[in-house]
């Protein structure tokens, strides 16, 4: 047998997925009235950030370190303005201080969306080692974290969350599994 | 609206005069007179006069601002160090009729440099960034930074693209460079050399309070 079925099946479901899920974020997005999108690249979320680029309700703009753009988001919170964060796994590591002694203590609904590097699949031992401390992170400070896995699920958990970290003045974090986003592929 | 490198910096003459004993690479940080924290905050925050936002960097430079008389509009960040400018920046994005000023110490920019690049790329027309440079990590304990010895946080700026970046020569010249920035249409760095006097008060530090007023005080919340 030359063909692998599983193999077959999950590079098809990662193309379904490469064409969607990126249009079900920006859309709960703009429907939340979340206006600022600041990021620091990431491959993954390349497709997003070119779509959020391309749509002139957006402002965006890349951060130089992650840790800047949560200054940026919640200063703009501050001023009115809903906002949210893109960023990788590795850059997530780097926020925990503006997390824990801003973003936290003044309960600023902060929407921090992750792209998972570090598992299923990933091929850089620095990537692996920095996924695993960022639950860990999240779960010390107490923060509402969704891991995404189903395009089904999507727009649900986003548009709930939203509205639910701004109701309750609490940040939110959504890590975008590769079993959503495809990840990024080991090329030999 | 879509920004990006496309808006970069459009003023290129320094504001308030100061351009003639400020030009790059002359060795103004070393001719500047050493001033005070305390008396700089109060002469800035008695001119503002249109609810203009004021976010007080970590430490002293909070401090300060709080001795100053507290204003609805004033955020005092007692945390994130490094983070005043980008929280001055969101303010100035989600409120483009308002003028920021940000009051960051040199250890702290020294931390966030990045941002710098970033305000220049958006080119705000609302936002003031004003540097304390003690040349110490002085809450601390007095540590030096290296904009004691080598680093010129004005070139540092103006090579970030932040081309109205000046250092105030005295308090009169401080006067003159923080009203053109407030109306330069550009966003505007202005570093001023200070003494090691500690910071004159001390916030209260309640980070929701904090907010919570800082909200009102801009009209966000009623």
């Amino acid at each position: 047998m030359t063909d692998n079925p599983t193999q077959t099946a999950a590079s098809r479901q990662v193309s379904a997925h490469e064409k969607n899920w990126r249009d079900v974020v920006l859309e709960r997005l703009k429907a939340n009235d979340v206006k600022l999108v600041v990021y620091v690249p990431d491959r993954v979320f390349t497709p997003l950030i070119k779509a959020i680029h391309d749509d002139p309700y957006f402002i965006t703009f890349a951060a130089t370190r992650e840790e800047e753009a949560i200054g940026i988001v919640s200063g703009a919170w501050m001023g009115g303005m809903r906002s949210a964060v893109l960023m990788q796994t590795s850059g997530f590591a780097t926020i925990p201080n503006a997390l824990a002694s801003l973003v936290v203590p003044s309960q600023i609904p902060a929407l921090i969306f992750v792209s998972e590097r570090g598992t299923l699949g990933e091929f850089n031992l620095g990537q692996a080692m920095v996924c695993k401390t960022m639950r860990p992170v999240l779960d010390s400070l107490g923060m509402e974290t969704h891991t995404i896995t189903r395009q089904d699920e999507l727009a649900f958990i986003i548009d709930r969350s939203i509205k639910q970290a701004v109701a309750t003045q609490a940040p939110v974090t959504f890590i975008l599994s590769p079993l959503l986003t495809g990840g990024k592929v080991f090329e030999k | 609206m879509n920004q990006g490198p496309s808006g970069a910096v459009s003023a290129q003459n320094a504001p308030g005069g100061g351009a003639a004993h400020n030009a790059p690479g002359d060795g103004a940080a070393h001719n500047a007179k050493v001033m005070n924290r305390f008396e700089l905050t109060k002469r800035l925050v008695a001119t503002l006069k249109h609810d203009e936002a004021v976010i007080g960097g970590i430490g002293n430079a909070n401090f300060d601002l709080w001795a100053s008389g507290q204003r609805p509009q004033n955020f005092y960040m007692l945390g994130s160090m490094g983070l005043t400018i980008p929280i001055a920046l969101g303010v100035a994005i989600a409120q483009p009729e308002r003028h920021v000023i940000a009051l960051e110490g040199d250890g702290s920019l020294l931390m966030q440099l990045g941002c710098l690049a970033t305000v220049a790329m958006l080119a705000p027309k609302n936002l003031t960034m004003v540097v304390w440079d003690n040349g110490a990590y002085q809450i601390t304990g007095n540590q030096p930074t290296a904009s004691a010895a080598t680093a010129d946080l004005v070139a540092i700026a103006r090579g970030s693209g932040l081309s109205n970046s000046n250092w105030a020569a005295d308090e009169d010249d401080f006067d003159r460079l923080f009203a053109a920035a407030i109306k330069a249409g550009a966003p505007t760095l202005i570093a001023a050399r200070i003494d090691n006097k500690p910071g004159v008060g001390a916030t209260e530090r309640d980070p929701v309070q904090i907010r919570e007023r800082f909200m009102r005080g801009l009209g966000v919340k009623k």
